[in-house]
């Protein structure tokens, strides 16, 4: 069976290895040309996908907690809501956690994810006290910020291209409640929005929907949704039941027509400017989790996510930019998240900077390709960059002159000779 | 009493079982061959759930250790569940009888012989659950899989007869069939997609259909369908089909 990735493009033929033990990885690894490790799927490009995979979900046992210091030492393969499960009614929550819960703990290290915090406490290696790796010669050696900080740096948002993540210790953070205190904002154009984001920077999370199909005058309006958990001691957490999406959507069921429509709703039942509401983990965090296949509304051909961010000082206009071209196109995304994030950390090619990101869904249909050719040549007119977690068509040229540091990271690999291993048609393509 | 005793605790779907027993409360015993194996297991579930475990060793093919297993068991469980499987090379099985014995054996005589003994202890109590996974293969013997089919069917009839006994004893008797399962048992098969488990859901679904005291559970539900459906087939029909 091959495995796809969640925007389901492109559709690859590929040789599945399942982890099986550490001692079974080296002749997997020894045997293969280039091979490149698989978590749970869910980045949406081609991070994952290659003709060789090593399929780690299966490495998911839980192999201590220290109590006294919150740390998880968990196997790579383990999901982030399988913690959840077991450690929110204990009163342990993700120091940082991505809009999914779905995805495996080696995933997050690769893809040094971010969250609503991230203006607070930046991406996912901050949570990362240590990893352990296997390496191109089948050696496994500790890894941490102190330890090899350059192993560190290149692992952490690397996309699985410097080795095999085997387990890690995570910090995790104390809470009190599963439930959260959210302020929801609404603003009525890019000038409020960005006011907005700026007057709730203390809020510990934060993040805005976006009508990406607005013009004009609301060009840019949004609901912004900050938050913090609350102190009631109610820590009875049942994750939420799954609804599933059951088959694929027809392809034009998303249309310029009904994206707009769904938008104008979402809007348009929030009537107040501020208003409060008291939400559990599930519903603030991880919204789309309780739909299982959502990926299916954007029916047989996939989709895919264009996220990209702008440094602070050239973010106003960037986004205007951006927002207008895409509401030219026509080619809405009923999804578009907004996030105002803090300061880059020193990993080699870990997405954030201190500046906006705005994230988008476009199913794949004809014309989108030429539209992202577009947006990328705004993202990098106003010094912006590109997610790859996200990405299955960036080209080499518009990837790198967004990552300063992206000879650090191909000099890290060469002399290591991982890139002979590790490869992924993503990597192949922007050649990191 | 706390005890769940999961046999045959190394297959994948009785790892996802007591995962989900253990999330639920139970403390498990997990009894398997080389039970030191599980060490990293139970130890999985107790920093998970922080549940006790406990590793036994067990071997179920060797019937007259199975009293004395029993025996030691300090604080007897308050209900079983069998995962106890081998699907073999029918092939193999056809032309040598050692194959075609050990499937027998395996997944059939060696669970007799155990369930009989804690069946008796049940029965006596007058309280527990008994589980034991057979198969959608002992439906209807295929030539692909016959041999391993035949000690399936003979398990479900086993299942069915003990359901029967221990009915006016409180002590409830679920068959499980699985369908096609996403395990190591079947990694070399090509499987489609939308007819194949997960062992979590058919974890779930055991868990679930155990504590409704269901009696007969197909997992995914769908084979449910389509079994009845093969089961229908007549026979002069069925011996010239090929599936």
């Amino acid at each position: 069976m091959s495995l796809k990735s969640w925007g389901r493009y492109p559709i690859v033929n590929n040789i599945v290895y399942p982890f099986e033990s550490e001692e079974q990885l080296v002749p997997v690894i020894d045997s293969q040309g280039e091979i490149i490790p698989y978590g749970n799927g869910r980045s949406y490009g081609d991070s994952a996908l290659s003709e060789s995979i090593i399929h780690m979900k299966m490495h998911d046992y839980f192999i201590n907690f220290d109590e006294k210091k919150g740390i998880l030492h968990v196997q790579s393969g383990v999901l982030l809501a399988e913690i959840l499960n077991s450690f929110v009614p204990r009163g342990w929550f993700l120091k940082v956690t991505p809009g999914t819960k779905l995805i495996t703990v080696g995933g997050a290290i690769a893809s040094d994810v971010h969250g609503k915090n991230h203006h607070i406490e930046g991406c996912f290696s901050e949570c990362v006290e240590e990893f352990e790796i296997m390496l191109t010669d089948g050696q496994i050696v500790t890894c941490s910020k102190k330890l090899i900080p350059e192993l560190f740096k290149a692992t952490c948002g690397g996309m699985g291209l410097t080795g095999i993540i085997l387990n890690a210790k995570l910090i995790l953070k104390k809470i009190n409640s599963q439930y959260i205190n959210q302020t929801t904002i609404k603003t009525q154009n890019l000038k409020e929005t960005f006011a907005a984001f700026e007057e709730y920077r203390g809020s510990p999370y934060s993040v805005a929907w976006i009508d990406c199909l607005a013009k004009g005058d609301s060009l840019g309006r949004c609901l912004l949704m900050t938050g913090d958990f609350r102190d009631d001691g109610q820590l009875d957490y049942t994750p939420a039941e799954k609804f599933s999406i059951p088959f694929d959507f027809p392809g034009f069921a998303l249309n310029n027509w009904s994206v707009r429509a769904f938008n104008r709703l979402y809007y348009g039942k929030v009537k107040q400017r501020i208003s409060r509401q008291k939400v559990d983990i599930d519903t603030f965090f991880y919204p789309l989790d309780a739909i299982g296949h959502w990926n299916r509304i954007y029916g047989r051909k996939g989709f895919t996510q264009y996220q990209f961010i702008i440094p602070k000082e050239m973010s106003y206009e960037g986004l205007q930019a951006v927002l207008k071209t895409i509401a030219a196109s026509g080619k809405g995304s009923f999804l578009a998240i907004l996030k105002l994030y803090g300061p880059a950390n020193e990993n080699y090619l870990s997405f954030p900077m201190e500046g906006y990101s705005l994230a988008l869904d476009f199913k794949i249909e004809s014309g989108l390709f030429e539209l992202l050719d577009k947006l990328d040549e705004i993202v990098l007119q106003y010094k912006g960059r590109i997610y790859l977690s996200k990405d299955v068509r960036v080209s080499k040229a518009v990837f790198e002159q967004g990552y300063p540091q992206i000879e650090t990271f191909r000099k890290f690999r060469k002399e290591h000779k991982m890139d002979i291993k590790f490869q992924s048609l993503q990597s192949k393509r922007v050649e990191i | 009493m706390s005890y769940v005793l999961i046999i045959g605790a190394r297959s994948d779907i009785a790892k996802a079982t007591a995962r989900e027993y253990a999330k639920h409360g139970y403390d498990l015993y997990l009894a398997a061959r080389n039970a030191d194996e599980l060490k990293e297991f139970a130890n999985d579930i107790i920093v998970r759930s922080q549940r006790k475990v406990k590793t036994v060793e067990l071997d179920i093919l060797n019937y007259k250790s199975h009293s004395l297993f029993y025996e030691q068991l300090e604080e007897k469980p308050l209900g079983v569940i069998c995962a106890v499987g081998y699907l073999g090379d029918q092939e193999k099985s056809q032309t040598d009888f050692n194959e075609a014995q050990l499937i027998i054996n395996s997944n059939y005589t060696g669970v007799v012989s155990l369930f009989n003994i804690i069946a008796d202890d049940f029965e006596k109590r007058k309280s527990g659950f008994m589980v034991a996974i057979s198969s959608v293969a002992g439906d209807r013997g295929r030539k692909s899989n016959y041999t391993y089919g035949s000690a399936k069917a003979a398990l479900t009839a086993y299942l069915s007869g003990l359901r029967n006994r221990l009915y006016s004893s409180q002590v409830h008797v679920m068959t499980v069939n699985p369908g096609f399962v996403a395990t190591s048992m079947t990694k070399d098969m090509e499987l489609p997609e939308k007819l194949t488990a997960q062992p979590e859901e058919v974890a779930i679904d055991i868990y679930r259909a155990q504590q409704k005291n269901k009696n007969i559970l197909y997992t995914k539900w769908i084979w449910y369908w389509i079994m009845l459906i093969i089961r229908n087939i007549p026979e002069w029909k069925f011996k010239g089909m090929s599936i």
